[in-house]
């Protein structure tokens, strides 16, 4: 397989977990602000803080409000990390590679981006958002669901996998990371709300349902981080994704770098005793597991996929 | 609703079906009584039956727009078939072998010693100022001694009846694809009509384009590594690079994923790592090949791909430099060519063209430009072309000034009567104008495709085809000389069923 294929294959897989979890977030954090009491609920602005672009976004709005940050990260052209973006980018990756496919993936994923620019203006509005969410998150589920049931489990598949697993680990590190450090600032006032922000950051994963079952224990801060974190059965927990992206890697050519990277990134994980970490320390743990998420992307660009180009290029 | 011919409203041109409105050709009456047979509203309903197939199928080509980027638009396409019989056409591929193999043999002495030129055959100012010669393929050798292993021609019929040989495309033609794809939505939309005339198949195309490529290797030895050579996905023909590369099993890939190292091998960049490639079926132009060679602003290219070339590490097809000899001021000169390497008449005659170098020539065509079609000689997709009927006085003197500015630069011909075929339009079945784009392979041996792509001019009146500029196309049969298979006809066959 050609690396500029593998490479957006990745990139394809990853363009749709993206724009999956955006929805989720911005559907949960919609969710949650109804529950908390107007005041001290913590607004808009952590989910800027989560996709990490607040510098661009205050170089194009004033306020963390809540129109301007769902526009901001539903719509906006200028945001590589909008869903709009996102899915571009993915259809994008998607034309290339249309011979790997099977053309239904083409036709889904060209589909769900028609959908989401046709129908940006009802996704900001408070009435019509969840609809289009869901439509949104069904949409992504469709394609992955789609590829797993339909093309060769050969390298493609794996670079697909790669790419979703990797992506979803990345977002889950922040979407725990920015909800504790918010749970935190202020705990004094939001004290009695502490398991609905709890909860909300389980939804925002799907997760839940799947704690309950899990866990079977309250909903409070050790069980959820260790359950978003070091859970390997659950499909959205770092612990699997890592695990999963490790058996992906072993079956690629050329690992052994690649796999002392992530063999690294696994012992980090399993050796935290997350209910220890005060927020201080958790924050820095993420840190790390981010670096190690980073480290493992770039080793794998440099064994499989092509070197970037010399000239100015658009990126993928 | 039958369809009467004799209402077929082809007067002052050749139509391929019929001889005259309601007399059908020898070679075609039963097609004709068949397709009467079906009835207007049985070929319209078909004619939607293909577009849809057309549509599932995905067969589009890339349009740019200023707006929206690149568009897909789906191939557009007649179900009436364009009939060739087998006879002339044996004729044809006979005149194509000879053109081509000619032409090769120019373009060979052109980078070596230059024969035809010292001979005073061909005049050197026609060479110094041509566009497509290349200084940088002087004294190479490519395998075989062949330099244009796939060639479009583009044949014309004139009102006579006579077949004209308009233009080589020897650099990187197109439209394979669409011959191929034409054929399939036929059989699909035709199942009747085409058991009972069996058409010669097509489909060996792409794995005689694979065995041409294949001859070319410079490991002889090894299983050859063939790649097809894109500019990218918002190319007009991306469609065709990734349907012949699929077709043929071999990888599709563009520039940033070959180099070439110090061993002045080419590899492409693959996740186990690089691998060697022996065969390039490129659809990039000279000029974007090699940013070292050529254009160094080019991002399409391979940096040292000339220089693999040069040292024969990889094949490149077609060969760079090839281009010289698809020039329309060159065309001029292919009977001349043919005459000198075969010592041979050309087979299948050109257009007769007048050369505005030669003064007398250009005087002429000064005098004439509102009944001849004017081109430059180095553009194609018709794009700088003169159609005198056409034209207005205002374009007529701009194009007299850039003849007088640069004579060498244009041809003129005068302006034929491109040859009709039935099409199904809105207002029924009418004639459209027609050409005929067969593919020549060359390499230890040379190879026509059967029959070849049919463009069709789906305006009225329009002689445009291409399909850049509102041009379609239709499935070409060439019909064995046998005639449609013994024993039932097609209604006969119809009366038999469920007693």
């Amino acid at each position: 397989m050609l690396s500029r294929v593998a490479e957006n294959i990745y990139w394809f897989a990853r363009y749709i977990e993206r724009a999956e979890n955006t929805a989720r977030i911005v559907t949960v954090n919609a969710n949650l602000l109804l529950d908390l009491p107007k005041g001290i609920a913590p607004g808009w602005a952590p989910l800027v803080d989560i996709t990490g672009a607040n510098a661009l976004f205050e170089e194009h709005y004033k306020d963390y409000g809540e129109r301007q940050v769902v526009r901001f990260l539903l719509s906006d052209e200028r945001h590589p990390g909008s869903i709009h973006s996102a899915l571009m980018a993915a259809r994008e990756n998607c034309r290339t590679i249309r011979d790997i496919v099977p053309r239904e993936a083409w036709e889904q994923i060209n589909g769900l981006y028609l959908y989401a620019r046709e129908n940006q203006q009802k996704g900001i509005t408070k009435t019509g958002r969840h609809a289009y969410l869901r439509a949104l998150i069904s949409g992504s589920q469709t394609i992955v669901g789609l590829l797993d049931g339909t093309m060769l489990h050969d390298q493609g598949h794996n670079f697909l996998r790669l790419g979703r697993f990797m992506e979803r680990a990345d977002m889950t590190t922040r979407i725990a990371d920015v909800r504790s450090a918010s749970l935190l600032r202020e705990a004094e006032e939001l004290r009695p709300f502490d398991t609905i922000q709890w909860v909300s950051v389980l939804k925002s994963m799907t997760a839940y349902q799947m704690y309950r079952r899990s866990e079977q224990i309250r909903v409070q801060r050790g069980p959820v981080l260790r359950f978003i974190f070091q859970n390997n059965q659950f499909p959205r927990s770092v612990r699997y994704c890592v695990e999963h992206a490790r058996s992906c890697l072993g079956w690629l050519p050329r690992n052994e770098a690649a796999l002392r990277v992530i063999g690294r990134l696994a012992r980090n994980l399993d050796a935290a005793e997350l209910h220890r970490l005060d927020q201080i320390e958790l924050h820095a743990f993420v840190d790390d597991l981010q670096l190690g998420i980073g480290d493992l992307h770039q080793e794998i660009a440099a064994t499989w996929f092509p070197p970037p180009p010399v000239v100015e290029e658009t990126a993928a | 609703m039958g369809i009467d011919w004799t209402d077929y409203p082809s007067v002052g041109f050749y139509d391929e079906l019929l001889a005259a409105p309601g007399e059908p050709r020898a070679e075609t009456e039963a097609l004709a009584a068949d397709l009467a047979a079906l009835g207007l509203d049985e070929l319209v309903a078909r004619q939607e039956a293909a577009e849809v197939a057309i549509k599932e199928m995905g067969i589009t080509f890339t349009v740019y727009s200023e707006e929206g980027g690149a568009i897909d638009r789906a191939w557009p396409f007649d179900v009436i078939p364009r009939v060739i019989p087998e006879r002339e056409w044996r004729q044809v591929e006979a005149g194509l072998k000879q053109r081509v193999k000619a032409l090769n043999l120019f373009i060979d002495d052109l980078y070596h010693d230059q024969r035809i030129v010292k001979d005073g055959v061909f005049p050197e100012e026609v060479l110094a100022k041509s566009v497509n010669f290349r200084p940088q393929c002087v004294g190479v050798d490519p395998p075989l001694g062949v330099w244009a292993h796939i060639c479009g021609s583009d044949l014309v019929r004139d009102a006579d009846g006579t077949l004209y040989v308009l233009e080589d495309n020897l650099r990187v033609p197109s439209g394979v694809s669409y011959m191929l794809e034409n054929r399939l939505v036929t059989k699909r939309v035709f199942p009747e009509l085409f058991e009972h005339y069996a058409p010669l198949p097509v489909d060996d195309y792409p794995s005689q384009l694979f065995d041409t490529l294949a001859a070319l290797s410079p490991r002889p030895a090894e299983y050859p590594e063939v790649v097809v050579l894109t500019p990218g996905i918002y190319n007009s023909a991306y469609f065709e690079h990734s349907y012949l590369a699929q077709q043929m099993g071999a990888t599709l890939v563009e520039g940033r994923d070959l180099f070439v190292a110090d061993d002045d091998c080419c590899y492409m960049r693959t996740v186990d790592g690089p691998a060697q490639v022996d065969v390039i079926y490129r659809r990039i132009d000279d000029l974007f090949l090699d940013p070292e060679a050529f254009n160094s602003e080019s991002s399409l290219g391979v940096p040292g791909l000339m220089r693999a070339w040069t040292a024969g590490k990889v094949a490149l097809a077609n060969a760079p430099g090839a281009g010289v000899a698809d020039d329309k001021v060159v065309y001029a000169f292919v009977p001349e060519i043919i005459q000198y390497y075969l010592g041979e008449a050309p087979i299948i005659p050109n257009v007769p063209t007048y050369r505005c170098m030669e003064p007398a020539d250009m005087q002429y065509v000064l005098e004439h430009l509102a009944e001849l079609v004017v081109k430059p000689a180095n553009e194609s997709g018709g794009y700088g072309m003169l159609v005198g009927p056409a034209s207005t006085q205002a374009e007529r003197d701009r194009i007299a000034a850039a003849i007088k500015k640069d004579p060498r630069n244009y041809i003129a011909q005068p302006t034929l009567s491109l040859s009709t075929v039935p099409t199904v339009t809105k207002a029924g079945i009418e004639p459209r104008h027609v050409d005929l784009r067969p593919f020549i392979l060359s390499a230890d041996r040379r190879q026509v495709t059967m029959g070849g792509l049919t463009r069709v001019a789906l305006r009225k009146g329009s002689l445009v085809v291409n399909s850049s500029q509102g041009g379609g196309s239709k499935d070409t049969w060439i019909l064995p000389d046998s005639g449609p298979a013994e024993g039932q006809s097609q209604s006969q066959s119809q009366t038999q069923g469920q007693a």
